[in-house]
């Protein structure tokens, strides 16, 4: 059932926990996420800072600094394997070339004292049996595919605008022509003409490359403008995940339409936003029962004792909230 | 309506190695009294700058800005002590903008005490948590200091500094966007709030446009140092007229997959605003360019009621 | 503002933490550091405590009390560090002399501090011409080598030990005024020092409230280093005579007075005030490293519980152990 959803074919996260033990306490920063992906698909991963979205995507490359951090529990299957259960040098194998990522600050992503092209290269280099030479051409022709011409490649990175080196970033992301692309806030960084260029860019290349994405970002136009699916998360797990269409038109979950009401609509001629009252939970001192219940509009009395189960609101449209829970079970004559 | 503050043909170069940087290069507005007015533009556009040379926080270049008619620029130093009273600043960072060895009560008593507003200690002590009140902050956060607290709090702070001298008119940069969106909401509606009940005037500096128009009356585009459009903020979203304003307003990403829009792609980046050339400052990137574009800077220009277009499409059009 | 106090209803009171016990908290991880704390708490109870230590008063107090009878005796029960060429007890003028030694670096950074500190912060703070003169001056200061420097100055005063408090303390002037700037200059740019500006605040303020508080976590890292070659340099002018003078019982000058005997055999002479001097300077580097750690905010809370990671771990593994033998 709701587990139908989960049987994704290219990744298949299920029950993933991440905590970091530090010495102030555990911080809870990934809790029992799931999360599932056909090859090709787009997913958004939205939420607010502190949400956990760029954890699982460290925890997807296995890059989680361990200590402090580390997996408690959970699956990345990824083509069928646990990613999880794989050697370190296989790991290596499949970030860069299956599983690569796109940061947010693409400055620091790059080594300022290499030239692009050979960085570029060295990705190729690593994964595929090619000549050095080879490995040049092939970082000149993924560069001209992001759009920075030849006669630039043997620049430095600081030789680039933002717009530019998030370009370099991509080409580096595509250049093995993973399977999955994680993408952490491409775009935060950058200004909203610049934004909309490489939006566009990744867009064809998504297609071109059939390459699935993982899009981590707090921006729900950018969901809207790139992804097949949405999973929003709060406090470290999924609290709502459907095909891009069905949430924004039907959401469920509390949080989901906290957000959509919390932001000014270009659209509308609103008076007054409505936020959320309070604040994002201590990740190291999460409420019981449902996470967001201290900040919700119609929490129950008992929100704060039952964890939430995912339930199948519609085809594919999975919430984690005992409103719906109720009525699901009440259909099903439970 | 009356006008509180007038900024006329302000200019701010910085010196550099490779010449001038036209940060901001002649620029002109009104707000009115109680009212906000809108300055949007990408990064370094010169947005940040003009609120600082308004403040006073950097000397201009050249210009005169007019508060309630007199040139701030030409203030002397009781003057200018008597104008910080009444025009305050909230900075877009709100961890940079908190000195990390001051608690929050210190904080916000800092401008208090500078200016001597607090005849005694109970007093101070009493306006500050007043103050703390009035932008939410509860009493128990008296001692604590800014980095324990989370970014919305932090930002209420920095409200609540700008506050503590009564001013008028409070220059606002980029202030929430630092924050997350919920919380965001909340830092907005508060100073929507603020400004009806003390009748305060915003200038609202900012890079999102949504923001942008929920916050403002009458909304400035900037790019490169000048002002592209002006207008009201309705006819600024429904009747964009400079190719840049038209460009950037397609650029924002809708939250919803249903609308379809045509997208205008900008080439290119934004040209340094070191020694720019003659003409439209807009001219490399334009889709609409044309040859006079090239030489002749185009001017603000009135070409509907309300409406200040700096195009020479648009002056052919009116 | 029914929006605002609606979102904050659920505030929990914040308790107050004093940002010294922040400090204190990562300073604890460090045990080296803590050694060196230590060290540096038993010097200071040494020197409060020296009269009753080794008590004895006047001329004839027990450091400077001189017994024929027993002169250049190996440690003993009676002696724990022997005695000297003239009879008095090593162990009496070691305690005697970490007053000495404590008093010469703290004054010397006194000194530093006091001048260094405006210098550096005026430098910062205005740049332009006020920074190129002070920074020059710095530079000539810097130009000459501190020994050498301290050298002339205890040779154009006159030798003895407030001299060589002078004189260390101009030469550790550059490295305060040094510090302070390049602190300045990177505070003077964040947003709260114009927002300071902003409410109308005058450069004295800026100086004092905003920017020197920001500037100090390096300063005191500074003086903790610094103290050790202060006592270093003052030990090594005292050990070439221009420091203190006999029958003063500096560690540097019981050295000097000691080495001759060395070669004789008699190393009681020489290794307690040398290893009084090698710990106090091992110390107090220790405590330097250890406050640099403890005063960078970007280490905050980087502390990690190896204890609960270990648990988990291994309950992980037990798990995953249970669910192989059950298939």
């Amino acid at each position: 059932m709701a587990n139908e959803l989960y049987r994704g074919k290219l990744l298949n996260i299920s029950d993933l926990s991440i905590h970091f033990f530090i010495e102030e306490g555990t911080v809870h920063a990934v809790n029992g996420l799931n999360i599932a992906l056909a090859p090709g698909e787009t997913i958004g991963l939205v939420g607010e800072t502190g949400a956990g979205k760029t954890t699982t995507a460290l925890g997807i490359m296995r890059l989680v600094q361990s200590p402090p951090g580390m997996v408690v529990e959970g699956k990345i299957e990824f083509e069928g394997r646990d990613l999880l259960e794989i050697s370190e040098a296989e790991m290596r194998k499949v970030r860069g070339s299956k599983i690569s990522m796109i940061f947010q600050d693409p400055m620091t992503s790059l080594n300022p004292t290499i030239p692009v092209r050979d960085q570029i290269a060295e990705v190729v280099l690593l994964h595929e049996n090619v000549s050095a030479q080879q490995a040049l051409f092939k970082a000149e022709e993924m560069l001209e595919k992001v759009g920075i011409r030849k006669e630039r490649s043997r620049e430095y990175p600081h030789q680039f605008s933002g717009g530019m080196r998030q370009r370099v970033g991509i080409a580096i992301a595509l250049a093995c022509n993973p399977a999955l692309l994680i993408s952490d806030e491409p775009t935060t960084a950058l200004d909203v003409t610049i934004q909309a260029q490489v939006l566009e860019l990744m867009k064809d290349l998504k297609v071109e490359f059939n390459t699935a994405m993982i899009m981590i970002t707090h921006d729900l136009g950018i969901v809207a403008e790139i992804c097949d699916k949405v999973a929003i998360m709060y406090a470290g797990s999924v609290v709502e995940t459907a095909d891009k269409y069905e949430l924004f038109k039907n959401p469920k979950h509390p949080y989901t339409i906290g957000l959509f009401n919390s932001l000014p609509d270009i659209e509308k001629d609103e008076d007054r936003l409505v936020p959320i009252k309070g604040l994002m939970p201590d990740p190291m001192n999460l409420p019981p029962g449902c996470p967001f219940h201290p900040r919700c509009d119609r929490a129950m009395p008992q929100c704060s004792e039952i964890v939430p189960e995912n339930t199948e609101v519609a085809d594919g449209h999975v919430v984690r909230c005992l409103l719906y829970e109720a009525e699901h079970n009440k259909e099903k004559g439970v | 309506m009356s006008v509180l503050l007038e900024v006329k043909n302000l200019k701010k170069y910085f010196k550099t190695k490779r010449g001038p940087l036209h940060a901001v290069d002649g620029i002109d507005f009104k707000i009115n009294k109680g009212e906000t007015l809108g300055l949007v533009g990408e990064s370094g556009c010169g947005k940040s700058t003009t609120g600082r040379v308004v403040l006073r926080l950097i000397e201009a270049t050249d210009g005169e800005v007019f508060f309630e008619g007199e040139d701030v620029l030409k203030f002397s130093k009781p003057q200018m002590r008597k104008f910080r009273e009444n025009a305050q600043f909230v900075f877009q960072d709100p961890f940079a903008s908190l000195n990390p060895r001051m608690s929050v009560s210190e904080i916000i008593a800092e401008p208090l005490i500078i200016n001597k507003k607090a005849a005694n200690k109970q007093e101070l002590i009493k306006r500050v948590r007043e103050l703390m009140g009035i932008v939410g902050l509860a009493e128990a956060l008296e001692n604590v200091y800014p980095h324990e607290l989370d970014g919305g709090r932090r930002q209420r702070i920095g409200i609540a500094r700008a506050l503590a001298l009564n001013p008028q008119f409070i220059v606002q940069d980029e202030p929430v966007s630092a924050l997350d969106v919920s919380i965001q909401a909340q830092v907005l509606n508060l100073m929507e709030d603020l400004q009806k009940e003390f009748g305060l005037t915003y200038l609202f500096i900012s890079h999102d446009l949504g923001v942008i128009k929920h916050m403002s009356n009458n909304i400035a585009v900037m790019y490169l140092g000048k002002i592209v459009e002006m207008s009201d903020y309705k006819s600024m979203f429904a009747d964009p007229q400079h190719p840049y304003t038209k460009a950037l307003l397609s650029a924002i990403p809708v939250p919803d997959p249903e609308i379809k829009r045509e997208r205008i792609i900008l080439e290119g980046d934004v040209p340094s605003p070191i020694s720019p050339p003659p003409g439209c400052r807009f001219y490399g990137r334009c889709f609409a360019r044309m040859d006079e574009c090239k030489d002749v800077d185009p001017v603000l220009t009135e070409i509907y009621p309300g409406k200040l277009v700096a195009c020479h499409l648009c002056k052919k059009d009116g | 503002m029914e929006n605002a106090i609606q979102s904050n209803t659920d505030l929990k009171p914040k308790k107050r933490r004093s940002q010294f016990g922040e400090i204190w908290k990562r300073f604890k991880r460090n045990p080296l550091a803590i050694v060196g704390l230590v060290l540096i708490v038993l010097m200071f109870l040494m020197a409060a405590l020296a009269d009753v230590i080794a008590p004895g008063d006047g001329v004839f107090a027990g450091y400077n009390l001189q017994d024929w009878n027993r002169i250049r005796q190996f440690p003993s029960a009676e002696h724990w560090f022997g005695t000297d060429d003239i009879g008095r007890d090593v162990f009496s003028r070691v305690v005697h002399g970490s007053r000495i030694s404590l008093q010469v670096g703290f004054v010397v950074i006194i000194i530093g501090i006091t001048v260094g500190i405006p210098l550096g912060a005026i430098a910062g703070y205005y740049k332009g011409i006020l920074d190129n003169v002070i920074m020059r001056f710095i530079d000539i200061l810097l130009a000459v080598p501190n020994i050498l420097l301290a050298i002339a100055i205890a040779a154009a005063l006159g030798p003895g030990i407030t001299n060589v408090m002078i004189a260390v303390g101009i030469g550790a002037i550059p490295i305060y005024a040094r510090t302070v700037r390049a602190q300045v200059l990177a505070v003077k740019e964040q947003e709260f020092v114009e927002a300071a500006r902003a409410a109308g605040a005058n450069d004295f303020r800026i100086i004092r409230r905003h920017i020197l508080p920001n500037c100090m976590a390096p300063v005191i890292v500074e003086a903790s280093m610094g103290m050790a070659g202060a006592i270093m340099a003052a030990a090594g002018l005292s050990f070439i005579g221009l420091g203190a003078q006999a029958p003063t019982p500096e560690w540097g000058a019981m050295l000097a007075d000691g080495r001759l005997r060395m070669l004789a055999g008699y190393w009681h002479l020489t290794l307690f005030p040398g290893l009084m001097i090698a710990l106090i300077i091992f110390a107090l580097n220790m405590m330097g490293d250890g406050l640099r750690d403890a005063l960078d905010p970007k280490l905050r809370s980087g502390g990690f519980s190896k204890k609960r990671f270990r648990r988990i771990q291994l309950a992980k593994a037990a798990a995953q152990n249970n669910s192989g033998e059950g298939q």
